[in-house]
């Protein structure tokens, strides 16, 4: 089962043309800066813009052909969309508001319960308020809520935290890790937001100025120097883990990222947990031999898989395949013709254990 | 001693009635016209404005004198309805509530349109997207936020439809006990010798009511404002 999504339009002096497929369930993650037709394409999914042309199918249901002159209306789509201003109906309760798309889903199809998502979003204390008296992160959760509720068959979220401060953020994104992991449905999240991204997305489409400029899994496209995630300050691999073991006389967590053993800082998740990791590159040094007696915890033999110039002058982004994941290290230039070097070179990458960080 | 006498009370009586069905016919209208003038994009749109605003600036004895031309006896529209339902305007309470609805009308429009304009069409996108059809998203959606504004014009269209004197008295005339009402009594009491006390009491009436119609009329709004959490 797949969403996939073909559009071209027109907006102004702004043209949209895109094309991109994600498996269904998971998390896609549309990412790009302001003006790169993000909200374009989620507008035109849900069907409140008119594509000049393209199509839309979800899990096999066509929303949009316009070969075949078919548009459905948004009503008759069922894609539940999380607008970043919550868009609370006002003169509702927040019961009422959480029950206004259930009441219109088809009865057979009602699979996702009312309690099951009180509970998973925490806001079962809010039911008899008014939508003007609930905090932003609550306006969020209870239109996130209401937008599960109508038993869609793709959940869209256009930026869904990007109004919220830092604490209110926090708050919740746990709720939107637990609808991922608990609720089998397509998610389309978009974001210009890294670490949100990184955090939640499975699969990861770069957009700029209305072009899909690369699609494919997070961690892939964060490892891949010649896109603009390499670029970022905060360049650096993202990897999928699991918890392995806590070894608490040490104060450390071993964590296994797809084969990989890590040694991480003493994480409260249990074992068996799965996280998403990220290693920033300027965390990552390089080593020609395996050295002895050192603090650093992982030193990991792997080989270079190739070198860029880094986001500052004299610098350079060096990609080390260890096993089967890609991790980043930044480096001078001056370290790189010192060790001499170049891809296919074997080397040892050092990551400490409190630079393996939970997204 | 009565407060009033019969004749005097028949007036207000009167008023009072007229008002309402004019309130009550003129108001799903008042609705439609909104939402075709907030919404409606269409040649024509500029040229709908000013015709509902017309009542406004027109001499009311000339909306008195158009509606006799259309809906009088001899008149397009009245033949229409005579032979069609037997309706009779022209000197009629029903006429006067006609008269008094066109007046009122372009009032209640301003403020049912307000409302409608204020009203965040993200919120209708949210209920489309949430499943909701045209007829459902304007009884869910937008009827209720658009309430404030339907509540305000009717009672100001209510308000003013009391006092409504030229266009009434130029279509139905001033006969007592059909067609006088508050205001004509008023006029004709200050036309008769020794009526300053009748004129006195009904002004007195008349003030009473438009004021209790403009504080209500506030008073809901500010009411509805909370409700919709503004």
């Amino acid at each position: 089962m797949t969403v996939s999504v073909s559009v071209t339009q027109r907006l102004g002096d702004f043209a949209l043309d895109v094309a991109f497929e994600a498996p269904s369930p998971g998390v896609v993650a549309l990412f790009g800066p302001s003006g790169s037709g993000k909200s374009s394409i989620v507008r035109a999914i849900a069907g409140l813009s008119r594509p000049e042309a393209g199509r839309i199918a979800v899990d096999g249901t066509v929303f949009l052909d316009t070969e075949a002159r078919l548009a459905l209306p948004p009503e008759k789509r069922r894609v539940g969309l999380v607008f970043q201003d919550a868009r609370l109906f006002p003169h509702m309760s927040v019961e009422t508001n959480l029950r206004y798309g259930l009441r219109r889903a088809p009865a057979g199809e009602r699979r996702i319960g009312f309690d099951a998502v009180v509970a998973m979003l925490g806001i079962g204390h809010l039911l008899a308020r008014r939508p003007h008296t609930l905090s932003g992160g609550e306006k969020q959760r209870v239109a996130v809520g209401r937008a599960l509720l109508a038993q869609p068959r793709l959940l869209l979220m256009d930026e869904p935290l990007a109004s919220l401060d830092a604490a209110r953020k926090a708050e919740v994104l746990p709720f939107l890790e637990r609808l991922r992991d608990e609720i089998r449905l397509p998610i389309l999240y978009v974001s210009h937001d890294w670490a949100e991204v990184a955090r939640l997305a499975d699969t990861l489409v770069l957009l700029d100025q209305g072009r899909v400029i690369a699609a494919g899994p997070v961690a892939d496209l964060a490892a891949n120097p010649s896109l603009p995630l390499a670029a970022r300050e905060d360049a650096g691999a993202v990897l999928d883990g699991t918890v392995a073991e806590h070894l608490d006389a040490r104060g450390l967590t071993r964590l296994d990222a797809s084969g990989i053993p890590l040694l991480a800082a003493r994480l409260p998740h249990p074992p068996g947990q799965r996280l998403r990791l990220r290693i920033p590159a300027r965390e990552v040094s390089l080593a020609a031999e395996a050295p002895r007696l050192l603090s650093v915890h992982n030193i990991l033999a792997g080989e270079v898989a190739h070198i860029t110039p880094g986001h500052a002058p004299g610098t350079a982004l060096v990609a080390v395949r260890v096993g089967g994941v890609t991790l980043l290290s930044q480096v001078t230039q001056d370290a790189v013709s010192r060790l001499a070097l170049g891809p296919g070179s074997p080397v040892h990458a050092l990551v400490k254990s409190v630079a393996v960080l939970r997204v | 001693m009565a407060l009033l006498t019969a004749e005097e009370w028949s007036a207000v009586r009167l008023s009072l009635q007229v008002a309402t069905s004019s309130v009550a016919a003129s108001l799903p209208i008042a609705v439609l016209i909104s939402l075709v003038l907030a919404r409606g994009r269409f040649p024509g749109k500029a040229l709908l404005d000013a015709l509902v605003h017309l009542p406004l600036v027109l001499p009311p004895v000339v909306v008195g004198w158009l509606l006799l031309v259309l809906f009088g006896a001899q008149g397009p529209l009245g033949r229409l309805l005579h032979d069609l339902f037997g309706i009779r305007l022209v000197f009629t309470a029903e006429g006067a509530a006609l008269a008094t609805a066109v007046m009122g009308f372009p009032l209640m429009v301003r403020a049912v349109r307000l409302s409608i304009e204020a009203i965040d069409l993200g919120l209708e996108d949210a209920a489309r997207t949430l499943g909701a059809g045209p007829l459902d998203r304007f009884v869910t959606i937008t009827l209720p936020l658009m309430s404030p504004g339907l509540l305000a014009g009717a009672i100001i269209a209510f308000a003013a439809g009391l006092g409504e004197f030229g266009a009434v008295i130029t279509f139905v005339s001033n006969i007592p006990g059909e067609t006088q009402t508050l205001t004509l009594a008023i006029y004709t009491a200050v036309q008769t010798p020794g009526g300053e006390g009748t004129a006195a009491r009904l002004a007195a009436i008349s003030f009473s009511l438009a004021l209790a119609g403009l504080l209500a009329s506030e008073l809901l709004a500010r009411r509805m404002r909370a409700w919709l959490g503004r």
